[in-house]
């Protein structure tokens, strides 16, 4: 996908030597690279060493990059806590059933507008498009939730985002270049649209059907503002207004469930930390192999043949 | 596959057609006609666009019925609000009518007018704003470039795959990692520490609180952000280094001359955007990191909105603020627009 076009080799084959200059500045923007990496992952080691670390090295100041005085006794707490698998059952509850909705509907809505024998396609697209630029705002978005009767239920949580139009737009072209002369055999073969797009192009279309439903399942599991506006019984939030409370002080180490008062003190030190480690965990352990959909997903989007 | 100046002349300018090859299992594109016709009966076509809508409908009615769902929710969820924006001329009761019960004009828009709160908070907004377009813009494109130097594809995909990472995470983990590297006890603070320094409350220090939202806004951007410009960079000719180098032409000259301007349109592009949704900064963010006690430099238009409308319950008082803040952010991006329509010849749309 990135072709190397430093190389100082012309096509034709000759070899043109780098100047001194030049090397010397290879290594340096190797270094600041290296560097670069190594800031953006310190946070996450932070956070891991704190996690495992004792409150006494935590509080004093001296946990960086490794553990020390090596301890698990706030993970057993925070796994013992029944509100916090009940957060994150919500959290994958809500992600399963936010992102189905949403590959429902934008795949269908793509679909559907990627055939130019549509009448009214210009105005369909538009009416999606327009969303882009214009939005009603946090407010208006309030009392309409709070008028449909949403709030405290899951409704609120994964219908107001089921549509993304960029991921839209992007499935639209794909349908686009989905290559008619297989819709049209299988049309001849006596099936209707709705064969076709079941049986023929969504199963042929498993590559950008996997990279959208990547990019909505990690939107709705991130997701917190929503769960922290519209419901208010600690039932209902996610892991990550969990988080967010412990964060902000609302629940404090101490009063989690199941934490005793000899372990207070370590609780109060890393339970944000662990709690941060339990949450992010799923996606680290996906992205490794999960990345290269994520880039492809964007290149989708942005690039034009 | 190449990003061919991103701008055309189509709605859909950013997100244009794709190849299947990247990801499509189909081998070979046959381009489609643009618009189908119909024979009818008598044997004579009729082009789809002249086709009356109930023939259309009875033809497709499986194809429409793909559009019921989502365009339902397009109304509920997008239109809806936006007509609720109504509100902000008109006295909302709470269990009234969503649309408000009485039209009170413009009083609504002279009280943010007249409110000290709002327009410090506006300032707020236009500062990190600016800083965010001046800092955070900028530094994809040097990465890019920096990468773009990398001759080991492995170095280049592993710096990439790490740096993409902060992309994925949650804004309260974002929010959690700020509070643990700034605490008293954090990385920071130790660091400033061993230098002989004093520990700093930093989420408790006004002076601070911008330095920490940019700095958190660039790890979780800077690498994201890189991709397409990487994909611009793919995009430029080979022939004009060649023939850049035979003129003499230095690596410094040639990122000069040749990559800088091959990814100008990409540039100009989200360049737009961003000026888009300078109003809407960091929104998310902002209300997880902000406290009272930073509220001087921290509270921007979106969090104090929040507070007024959630908090305080001023439904059409909050509207009315909301309302400007849309109209600014949509007269930004059209101005952007046009100018660089006008000075650059690119353009969204």
């Amino acid at each position: 996908m990135t072709t190397d076009l430093a190389k100082p080799t012309g096509t034709t084959g000759t070899v043109v030597k780098d100047s001194a200059g030049y090397r010397t500045f290879r290594w340096v923007n190797a270094a600041v690279l290296i560097l670069v990496a190594a800031l953006v992952l310190y946070p996450f080691v932070n956070i891991v060493a704190q996690a495992f670390s004792s409150e006494g090295y935590i509080n004093s100041g001296q946990v960086n990059l490794i553990p020390r005085g090596f301890n698990v006794t706030t993970f057993q707490v925070v796994f013992g806590d029944s509100m916090f698998w009940r957060n994150y059952r919500n959290t994958v509850q809500y992600t399963v059933i936010a992102t189905a909705i949403a590959m429902a509907l934008t795949t269908t809505y793509a679909y559907a507008l990627s055939k130019h024998k549509l009448k009214g396609r210009k105005f369909f697209i538009g009416v999606a498009v327009a969303t882009m630029f214009f939005n009603g705002g946090l407010i208006p978005n309030y009392i309409l939730i709070s008028e449909l009767g949403f709030r405290n239920t899951l409704w609120a949580i994964v219908l107001p985002n089921a549509i993304s139009v960029f991921n839209l737009l992007v499935m639209k072209s794909f349908f686009e270049n989905f290559p008619s002369e297989l819709e049209e055999a299988a049309s001849i073969d006596g099936m209707s649209t709705y064969g076709v797009f079941f049986k023929v192009v969504l199963p042929l279309s498993k590559a950008v059907v996997a990279t959208m439903l990547l990019f909505y399942a990690v939107s709705f599991w991130n997701g917190w503002f929503g769960a922290f506006l519209y419901l208010d019984d600690p039932k209902l939030y996610p892991v990550t207004v969990y988080l967010r409370n412990l964060m902000a002080g609302v629940t404090s180490g101490t009063s989690i469930q199941g934490g005793s008062t000899d372990n207070m003190t370590q609780i109060a030190a890393n339970v944000q930390s662990v709690t941060m480690l339990l949450t992010v965990l799923p996606i680290i352990c996906l992205y490794p192999f999960l990345q290269r959909y994520f880039v492809s997903g964007v290149m989708l989007g942005a690039v034009k043949q | 596959m190449s990003l061919q100046e991103p701008a055309v002349a189509d709605p859909v300018a950013p997100v244009a057609a794709i190849a299947p090859a990247v990801t499509g299992p189909t081998p070979k594109k046959k381009k489609r006609p643009r618009k189908e016709s119909w024979v009818a009966h008598d044997g004579s076509v009729i082009p789809a666009a002249h086709l009356s809508w109930r023939t259309a409908l009875r033809k497709d009615w499986r194809l429409y019925s793909f559009l019921v769902l989502p365009l339902l929710f397009l109304l509920v969820f997008r239109y809806v609000p936006i007509l609720g924006n109504v509100v902000a001329f008109r006295r909302f009761r709470p269990g009234g009518s969503m649309f408000g019960d009485e039209w009170v004009g413009l009083y609504y828009v002279r009280m943010f007018i007249n409110d000290q709160q709002f327009w410090h908070a506006f300032t707020n907004t236009v500062i990190i704003g600016v800083l965010t377009l001046l800092i955070v813009f900028p530094l994809p494109i040097i990465l890019a470039l920096m990468l773009n130097e990398v001759r080991s594809r492995r170095f280049k995909r592993s710096i990439q795959t790490i740096s993409y990472l902060p992309h994925f995470m949650s804004v309260v983990i974002v929010a959690g990692v700020v509070f643990q590297l700034t605490a008293v006890n954090g990385t920071v603070n130790q660091i400033i520490e061993a230098a002989g320094g004093q520990a700093i409350t930093f989420m408790q220090e006004p002076s601070w609180f911008r330095t920490i939202y940019l700095t958190s806004e660039v790890w979780q951007t800077v690498g994201w952000g890189t991709i397409l410009y990487l994909a611009a960079l793919t995009t430029i000719d080979e022939q004009l280094y060649e023939a850049a180098r035979i003129d003499g032409a230095n690596r410094w000259k040639q990122t000069w001359h040749i990559t800088l301007p091959g990814i100008r349109p990409t540039m100009i592009v989200l360049l737009i955007l961003n000026v888009g949704t300078f109003m809407a900064v960091g929104f998310e963010k902002i209300l997880l990191l902000s406290n009272p006690l930073i509220y001087s430099t921290a509270d921007v238009i979106s969090t104090y909105l929040y507070r007024v409308g959630i908090v305080s319950n001023s439904i059409s008082y909050a509207t009315a603020i909301g309302l400007f803040e849309a109209i600014i952010g949509v007269t930004l991006i059209l101005s952007a627009n046009a100018i660089s329509r006008k000075t650059v010849g690119a353009s969204l749309w």
